[in-house]
């Protein structure tokens, strides 16, 4: 046996013997010195190479490049090896870290989250105020706000309610001990928004008007003696009836959805004229019928109508010049339409498990 | 207002199907709000008899009832209204009757005992509820027979529309009022009725007999009654109604009471007309005077009850002067119709609307009378209602009747002229949005009574009919044209000035105060607007619950709530007993609303309340310094730097826990911050610490912002400095920390308190204030040398301005 044939088959078994050590490491640590032993410098691979040298030229190349061709199968060994462990310490991680997040969901982010806390929540009235402003920003009106405590005049007389006029009774009304008796009241309607808007700057003017209301009223089901309602006023030049019911039509598109319509029924209210109350597609039932609309398929919403010339007269504003229109609607009625509210005193009781609801 | 359409149909030939009427009716503003369809779907429902109750033998909320059918022969039901006397008529629904609502009525045991059929309710057999009445339908005694069919009892199938007519619609009050729109607006021709509604040949209205006399009428106060119209009638024989009568105005809603007073309110329904019909014989002095009350006189009117009038009130005496009435309001006790009454002094006036609103206003009185005078009715249907109770009233007595010559006492010079009005077609146009043209208009408005003539092109000259008191202006007639041409045939546009909406800085930064406090997880709420004086006292709050500290209302909602809320912890503090009392004492809670002060003293105007919008936060379960966090967070959201908070003393809150809210440069607080008075909570029942916050919303979005500039962001590391002082307590912390600021300088990139320490080691008074220093430079790397030159500025500072040793 010559000598080359003697290396070859140490290599053989060095080869062998290396390949086992390193598919034998049971992890990244093992597998580091395995391939130490196996493919570093006192390795028995390493020492192959020393004993080369005595060989004939032909006989070292061809017993080299055998040697060489073991290290690089070697190496491709460990290598596979080496993502073999690693792949699996991974999974062994991610598996330690594994969360059931049902559970934590569970638990709530008080637990879970220490020192963050819930999420708060916006009354259903101002997040129903706040979505109506938006709609009618989107249409270009501007917001506008006004004393809750009103005179007469602003809450009756300019609005074409002279004192002892029987539509004043359509408001049952809650005054303050000032002043001369009723003379100070607590606004029955928002519409006095409308007198100090129009005394407050020159036409055009386009703004709504939200706020709360009183009246003297028992609170029941299906009413407060205190509510909101949103206030609209428009005044420009050639401003119609047309306009009035093409404004109502785009804003119950844009609030509640296209398909959505409004429809105008004659009515009276002492500052409009003509009046008109305006109902929408019953939103329950999309206007097929259903409880709600006592299957009309419509829900009365407000009412509206052009702007009395006597109510310009009142604060001075040319008639002829300036036509308008005026609408208003409950806005806590709105929102018991909205989410199906059967009791409207709900909105006034704080209770934390009725607010967490929206 | 009921309005049968049988009797409409006196006005008009009205046949088209009832849904097309209903809507018809409400497209005019006449809105229907129920539609009652009398005596339809009762096949098999008969007139029964009650011949004898007694108890069911086995059930206590039933009993056994024996009806006779018609036959004479006792039906045996089971029934389990409690309403019914032997005797009564009631609705008997036979065995095999399909009722209005559905129900199948079979024979059936009901415990043990058959019932043969269902005694009925109102509802039962379609008609509306009675108020106050629970149980069976009873037949009034004579109307109808036993074993009649139930729809020959109720008069034959008819429709009841219920109208509500708004307020400036009097002329739509009546039938004919009603009928003339509906008419109008569907083309059919109206037509004042010549007969009545009585069965058999027409019965026209007796003529005047000059041997029956006239009426004696002094008007004395022409000006509050323009108009009197009166005739006398006689041969009168007081009795019940007959049916066509009873009948007709039971679906209208009234109540028949006996002959004369039925026709009068019939002609009150009939043609608008209130009216009230004297016993001649009992009016002293034989006739009527008409004046002013006498300052303190008193009189007893219909309803029982002595009143006291005075010069501002018209009132219609006898011929002798005394009160037998309030004109236009209600009649008095004395002279009204009796059984027998042989003569009767019939008065059909007008009165002026505002004095009949006065008075039935200070009197409380309200009546149908009443409720059209001030409204205003047709100053010239007078004569009309005159003829038409003369001819009802003979064709509801069955003749006999005679009537004298009929006296018209009138001041036109305080009537209501007619209005003639200019209308524009190009302004009709103008503000409806249409493209009428003039006959189009006058067209719209001629079936109404509106007599239109030419007056030029585009201009009509508008004379209003005198049952339209609501209209006297150009735009009242344009809603008129609106009416009639109907609103959904305007066509729909929308105002195409080009302009720029949005909510003011105001609305804007109240929304982002909303959303920083429902980030922070607080709930928003919505208390009462109204409190009591204990419910402020219990809050600690003595000035406002004394009088005059607090607005009040003067007819208050609840007599025990009357003030108008100064403060929100007194609500707030509610809503959290509210929720610790279901089991949840950790609310936290916001709300931001007005609260209103008593009036400045001074000024011109009206004494309006000062009102204010405010912010409160409570946080039940939670100490001041949970309120303090809220602050922090709100400060942050509105970019707020200089507000600081100064221990402070606070009505109702925690007198050692408390701080108040300054900005700079102001004397007075913009809020308090801490805890509520441990005495507050428990005087309203709330168990625990509850941290506070409350804030003047218009104040604190007014306060000046820090600038939103962007500074660069350093990349060099940073080194903390811990600090440890012993100070005072009477040192605020937030003193220290200001000194450590102005000491540090540039190089403080952020302070953090983290620690407190108290300890006999420090000695009484005295705590331990742990301060983080994070220093860094923009441009390099702090080196040691000067970390520690910046240490020892910081100490020698605060123990210059606080006497601070640094803690061992």
């Amino acid at each position: 046996m010559s000598d080359a044939d003697d290396i070859l088959s140490d290599l053989q078994a060095a080869e062998a013997a290396g390949g086992a050590a390193l598919a034998g490491a049971g992890d990244l640590e093992a597998l580091r010195a395995a391939a130490a032993e196996v493919l570093g410098r006192r390795s028995a691979l390493a020492r192959l190479n020393t004993r080369l040298g005595p060989l004939p030229p032909e006989e070292r190349r061809r017993v080299g490049a055998a040697v060489n061709a073991a290290r690089e199968r070697l190496d491709g060994l460990a290598a596979t090896r080496r993502s073999e462990l690693e792949a699996a310490d991974r999974a062994a991680r991610l598996a330690a870290d594994r969360l059931d997040l049902t559970e934590a969901a569970l638990l709530g982010p008080r637990a879970w989250l220490r020192g963050l806390p819930d999420r708060g929540h916006l009354h259903l009235v101002t997040q129903t105020r706040d979505e109506l402003e938006d709609t009618f920003v989107g249409m270009g009106f501007t917001v506008a706000e006004g004393p809750e405590a009103e005179t007469d005049w602003y809450n009756f007389e300019a609005l074409n309610m002279p004192p002892a006029h029987p539509a004043r009774s359509m408001w049952d009304t809650l005054y303050l001990d000032l002043g001369d008796p009723e003379s100070i009241l607590l606004r029955t309607h928002t519409s006095p928004v409308q007198i100090r808007l129009l005394e407050a700057g020159a036409p055009p003017i386009y703004a709504v008007a939200p706020g709360r209301v009183y009246r003297k009223e028992t609170p029941d089901a299906r009413h407060l003696a205190v509510f909101h309602q949103i206030e609209g006023l428009v005044l420009d030049e050639g401003i119609s009836f047309g306009d009035l019911a093409g404004t109502i039509e785009t804003f119950t598109q844009a609030y509640f959805g296209a398909g959505m319509h409004a429809r105008l029924r004659p009515s009276f209210f002492p500052f409009t004229e003509p009046s008109a109350e305006f109902d929408i597609t019953c939103p329950i039932c999309a206007g097929a019928g259903c409880r709600t609309c006592s299957h009309s398929g419509w829900i009365e919403l407000g009412g509206c109508g052009m702007v009395d010339p006597n109510v310009l007269a009142a604060v001075g504003v040319d008639a002829e010049r300036w036509t308008g229109f005026a609408f208003g609607f409950g806005i806590d009625r709105l929102a018991m339409i909205r989410v199906g509210l059967g009791d409207v005193r709900a909105l006034t009781e704080n209770d934390l498990r009725f607010l967490h609801q929206f | 207002m009921l309005a049968p359409l049988s009797w409409l149909r006196d006005y008009a030939p009205f046949d088209r199907p009832v849904e097309e009427l209903a809507a018809a009716l409400s497209d005019l503003g006449l809105v229907v709000e129920g539609v009652e369809r009398v005596g339809q779907g009762l096949d098999g429902v008969v007139v029964a008899r009650i011949l004898d109750i007694r108890p069911h033998p086995n059930a206590d909320k039933i009993r056994l009832v024996d009806v006779d059918a018609g036959d004479g022969e006792p039906l045996q039901i089971a029934c389990g209204a409690w309403n019914m006397q032997v005797g009564d008529l009631v609705p008997l629904a036979r065995i095999g009757a399909v009722l209005p609502g559905g129900m199948e009525i079979a024979r059936r045991k009901m415990r043990g005992e058959w019932s043969n059929g269902m005694l009925c309710s109102p509802e039962e057999v379609g008609l509306a509820a009675v108020p106050g009445v629970d149980g069976l339908l009873i037949l009034g005694p004579g109307s109808a027979t036993a074993g009649q069919p139930m729809v020959d009892a109720l008069g034959g199938e008819d429709v009841v529309f219920d109208l509500d007519v708004s307020p400036n619609r009097p002329d739509a009050l009546c039938m004919a009022g009603v009928a003339r729109d509906l008419a109008a607006a569907l083309g059919l021709p109206f037509a004042w009725p010549e007969g009545t509604p009585a069965p058999g040949p027409a019965t026209a209205a007796p003529p005047a007999d000059p041997s029956v006399g006239s009426a004696a009428v002094v008007v004395e106060a022409a000006d509050l009654c323009p108009r009197f119209t009166a005739t006398v009638l006689t041969g009168v024989r007081v009795g019940p109604s007959p049916a066509w009568l009873a009948q007709r105005l039971t679906r209208a809603g009234m109540r028949p009471i006996n002959v004369v007073v039925d026709v009068s309110n019939y002609v009150m329904l009939d043609v608008g007309q209130p009216n009230h019909a004297y016993d001649r014989d009992r009016l002293g002095g034989g006739g009527l005077l008409v004046r002013r009350a006498r300052d303190g006189e008193r009189l007893v009117t219909l309803d029982g009850a002595t009143r006291e009038v005075g010069p501002d009130d018209l009132l219609i005496c006898d011929g002798a002067g005394t009160p037998v009435g309030v004109a236009g309001v209600m009649g008095g006790a004395d002279s009204e119709i009796a059984d027998t009454t042989a003569t009767v002094l019939l008065e059909a006036a007008w009165f002026d609307p505002a004095a009949v609103a006065r008075t039935g206003a200070r009197l409380g009185l309200a009546s149908e009378a009443r409720h059209r005078f001030e409204r205003g009715v047709d100053p010239e249907v007078t004569p009309r209602a005159v003829e038409r109770f003369a001819q009802l009233l003979e064709a509801a007595s069955g003749g006999g009747v005679r009537r004298g010559p009929t006296l018209d006492v009138r001041s036109d010079a305080d009537l209501p002229a007619a209005a003639r009005v200019r209308v524009r077609t190009d302004r009709v146009n103008l503000v409806l949005g249409t493209g009428l043209g003039d006959a189009d208009i006058a067209a719209l408005l001629a079936p109404l009574g509106f007599a239109v003539e030419p007056a030029g092109t585009g201009v009509a000259q508008v004379t209003v009919p005198p049952w339209r008191p609501d209209t006297t202006r150009e735009i009242d007639v344009i809603e008129e044209v609106a009416r009639l041409h109907g609103y959904r045939n305007i066509a729909r546009r929308v105002p195409t000035g080009a302009r720029r909406g949005g909510l003011t800085a105001y609305q804007r930064d109240r929304r982002r105060v909303r959303d920083a406090l429902a980030g922070a997880g607080l709930d928003e709420a919505w208390t009462a607007a109204f409190l009591s004086a204990e419910d402020l006292r219990a809050c600690g709050q003595p000035d406002f619950a004394a009088p005059g500290g607090a607005v009040a209302v003067t007819n208050p909602l609840d007599q025990a709530e009357p003030l108008l809320r100064p403060s929100l912890l007194p609500g707030l503090l509610r809503a959290v007993r509210f929720n610790a009392d279901r089991q949840r004492p950790d609310a936290a809670l916001f709300e931001i609303g007005r609260v209103f002060a008593p009036p400045h003293g001074g000024g011109d105007g009206p004494p309006v309340p000062v009102e204010a919008e405010r912010l409160a936060v409570v946080v039940a379960g939670a100490e001041a310094p949970a309120a303090v966090r809220v602050w922090s967070v709100l400060a942050g959201a509105l970019r707020l730097e200089s507000v600081q908070l100064v221990a402070a003393t606070r009505a109702g809150l925690h007198p050692t826990r408390t701080a108040s809210l300054l900005a700079p440069g102001e004397s007075a607080p913009l809020g308090a911050v801490g805890e509520v008075d441990p005495e507050v909570l428990a005087a309203v029942g709330v168990a625990g610490r509850v941290a506070w916050l409350e804030l003047d919303l218009d104040r604190l979005l007014r306060l000046p912002r820090a600038p939103a500039e962007a500074r660069p962001v350093s990349r060099f590391p940073a080194s903390d400095v811990d600090l440890a002082l012993v100070v005072p307590e009477e040192v605020p912390a937030a003193d220290v920390a200001a000194t450590l600021r102005a000491a540090t300088g540039a190089l403080l990139e952020e302070l953090a308190l983290f620690d407190v320490f108290r300890g006999a080691r420090l000695g009484a008074g005295r705590r331990s204030l742990g301060f983080r220093l994070r220093l860094r430079a923009p441009d390099r790397t702090l080196d040691d040398a000067e970390l520690a030159a910046t240490r020892s500025r910081a100490i020698e500072a605060v123990t210059a301005a606080h006497g601070a040793e640094l803690r061992s």
